[in-house]
């Protein structure tokens, strides 16, 4: 290393991008399709009924039959988180696919035509960035009452004007080049030209920012459910779980450390795919 | 545009925003499905009772007249009454605000000093450093800011008894008290914070090594200690500081969670029981005040990053 480290930096900086690129979208794609498979499988996979409560195996901790260890209930927690995992990453999608299937068509209107049409999609979307994400889910769940499908809802919402932004910028980049151009000169229409040339070339950083956003919405749903008000008992969910086991938190330190690693494992796999994917599709950095 | 010009459009543009949150908040009593006056006192009230609360909370009223008077209210300072204790809400508000102001601001400290220091360093440092800050980020992004605020009291309270797992003195009560019991929930609230400010400095630290004017002072024989904390912090300071701002807000949704964690009595918290208990009007007056100290947060670092380049305020841009 020299004194002040430079050519480290560089070094580094001339490192080809895409090996890098394929490690980490490789990495995430495994572990997401490791959790997905699980949660899709949890009725087979489950060594126990998430639900059925055993009063001789309270607080019972990990041993051959109960894994990862039992509840204050005498529940499997390894039952549990699988089902649990299952809850949190179809609100987590759930609520991304939404929040992108409305978000795409107003930011490639806003960006395509810009003007008036920007002014008037734009700025109804920034209003929502006013409040502070979590406080305007705790908003709307006053307003629609707790549950699950409340907090993908939520979670939607609040990701609407981000997604909305990154695909307008987008948009505005692509719209002026040649192609889009030419195909305008050709004799294509608005709309034709918006979807066969405009949204193919615009969509990367959008699909960049939503693989993020994903691994962030487990990390909400997770939080409104330790809160009480996400997904609503007796339906496990990883927040719930990690908000029940806090009261035994030195007699039963397995309660809270296995949902906690299964966020973070989840939210890890998406954020290593967002990474990917940024250095393929985005590599100017559109999304961020 | 002047400096003095950016300044006062920044301040006129705080207006129609803090208007905005306004209308939102009022509406959230409004949009509640059904009658919320009968789910806030259930369904065991007598129908006087009802229109009693009704009319206190003005919902007997047209829906402009009702905003008009709710808005008059709050510049003057009222924020109605708590539907439980029956105490002004802008009391409950001036005791609780400065426990979440406290917690918040500490844990912004905290990780700027950890993430400014480790991101300047691994800007510069060896390719061990930088995976090792690389790691660290990553972890400090995907770990959830109150599970990590539960393996610390897993850690430090419950298994090795230095510090209380939850509680709070005020500071004016006892400042060493207060002080201890807020080193966990200010360490929670700052690991993620601390990730993502390590990012940032080192992008940007990284981006104004590479600048001609850096090579220049190299060239002079200015030691790399000097470089990066003298010169380099200075010229990513605009970046490091906007960014600050945006996860302010973060910090303050944050800060929700880890009150409830620790017991802290702070407007976070006060929010979550309030609306488990349906008290809307306390839920209203959280909602407002975090939401304006985010916006008054966002202005201030909008001014400070045109005071560090202002090229922002002439409006040419960095």
């Amino acid at each position: 290393m020299s004194v002040t480290g430079l050519p480290d930096v560089v070094a580094v900086a001339a490192r080809p991008p895409a090996r890098r690129a394929r490690t980490s979208l490789m990495i995430g794609l495994v572990l997401l399709g490791i959790l997905v498979l699980v949660a899709i499988l949890a009725p087979v996979l489950a060594p126990h009924d998430p639900d059925a409560v055993d009063p001789n195996r309270v607080l019972a901790a990990p041993d051959g039959s109960y894994l990862l260890g039992a509840d204050d209930f005498g529940r499997d927690v390894l039952s549990r988180t699988i089902f649990a995992l299952r809850v949190s990453l179809l609100v987590a999608v759930s609520s991304v696919v939404v929040a992108t299937l409305v978000a795409v068509p107003l930011g490639l209107v806003a960006g395509y035509f810009g003007g008036w049409v920007d002014t008037l999609v734009s700025r109804p979307l920034d209003m929502i960035l006013v409040l502070p994400a979590l406080l305007l889910a705790l908003s709307l769940i006053t307003i629609l009452g707790p549950g699950s499908t409340v907090a993908a809802l939520a979670i939607a919402v609040i990701y609407l004007p981000i997604l909305a932004r990154v695909m307008r910028a987008s948009t505005l980049v692509t719209s002026q080049q040649d192609y889009v151009l030419a195909a305008r000169a050709r004799g294509s229409g608005h709309v034709a030209t918006m979807v066969r040339h405009v949204l193919p070339n615009s969509i990367g950083p959008v699909a960049v920012q939503g693989s993020v956003l994903t691994g962030f919405a487990l990390q909400l749903e997770a939080a409104l459910s330790f809160l009480g008000l996400g997904t609503q008992p007796p339906t496990p969910s990883l927040g719930g779980m990690l908000a029940d086991g806090r009261d035994v938190l030195s007699l039963a330190p397995w309660l809270e450390i296995v949902p906690g690693v299964a966020i973070a494992l989840a939210v890890l796999s998406f954020l290593l795919i967002g990474d990917g994917l940024r250095r393929t599709l985005d590599p100017d950095g559109v999304a961020s | 545009m002047t400096r003095l010009t950016f300044v006062v459009r920044r301040l006129l543009l705080t207006i129609p925003v803090l208007w905005v949150m306004t209308l939102f908040v009022f509406m959230i009593l409004r949009l509640i499905p059904g009658d919320p006056v009968r789910t806030m006192l259930g369904f065991r009230a007598t129908p006087e009772n009802v229109a009693v609360a009704r009319h206190q909370l003005g919902l007997d009223e047209p829906l402009w007249r009702q905003y008009v008077g709710w808005l008059g209210g709050l510049l003057h300072g009222d924020l109605g009454n708590d539907l439980i204790s029956h105490a002004p809400l802008s009391e409950l508000m001036s005791q609780r605000l400065p426990v979440t102001l406290e917690l918040t601001v500490l844990s912004m400290l905290l990780a700027i000093v950890i993430g400014v220091t480790l991101g300047a360093w691994a800007a510069v440092g060896s390719r061990r450093v930088r995976s090792l800050t690389d790691g660290a980020v990553v972890l400090g992004v995907s770990i959830p800011d109150f599970w990590l605020g539960i393996m610390l009291v897993l850690l430090f309270a419950a298994t090795l008894g230095w510090l209380p797992p939850s509680g709070y003195v005020p500071f004016s009560d006892d400042p060493a008290g207060n002080l201890r019991y807020m080193v966990l929930p200010v360490a929670t609230l700052a690991g993620a914070e601390a990730a993502y400010i390590l990012r940032t400095t080192r992008g940007a630290m990284e981006s104004v090594l590479q600048r001609p004017s850096m090579t220049y002072l190299r060239a002079k024989g200015i030691g790399p200690f000097r470089m990066v904390a003298g010169h380099g912090l200075r010229n990513a300071a605009p970046t490091v500081v906007t960014v600050i701002g945006i996860q302010f807000g973060v910090l303050l949704g944050g800060a929700i969670v880890v009150e409830t964690l620790f017991g802290l009595p702070g407007v976070g918290r006060l929010i979550v029981t309030s609306i488990n208990q349906r008290n809307y009007p306390a839920v209203q007056a959280g909602v407002l005040a975090v939401a304006t100290l985010f916006v008054l947060v966002s202005l201030a670092v909008d001014l400070v990053v045109a005071w560090l380049d202002p090229r922002v305020a002439d409006g040419v841009g960095t």
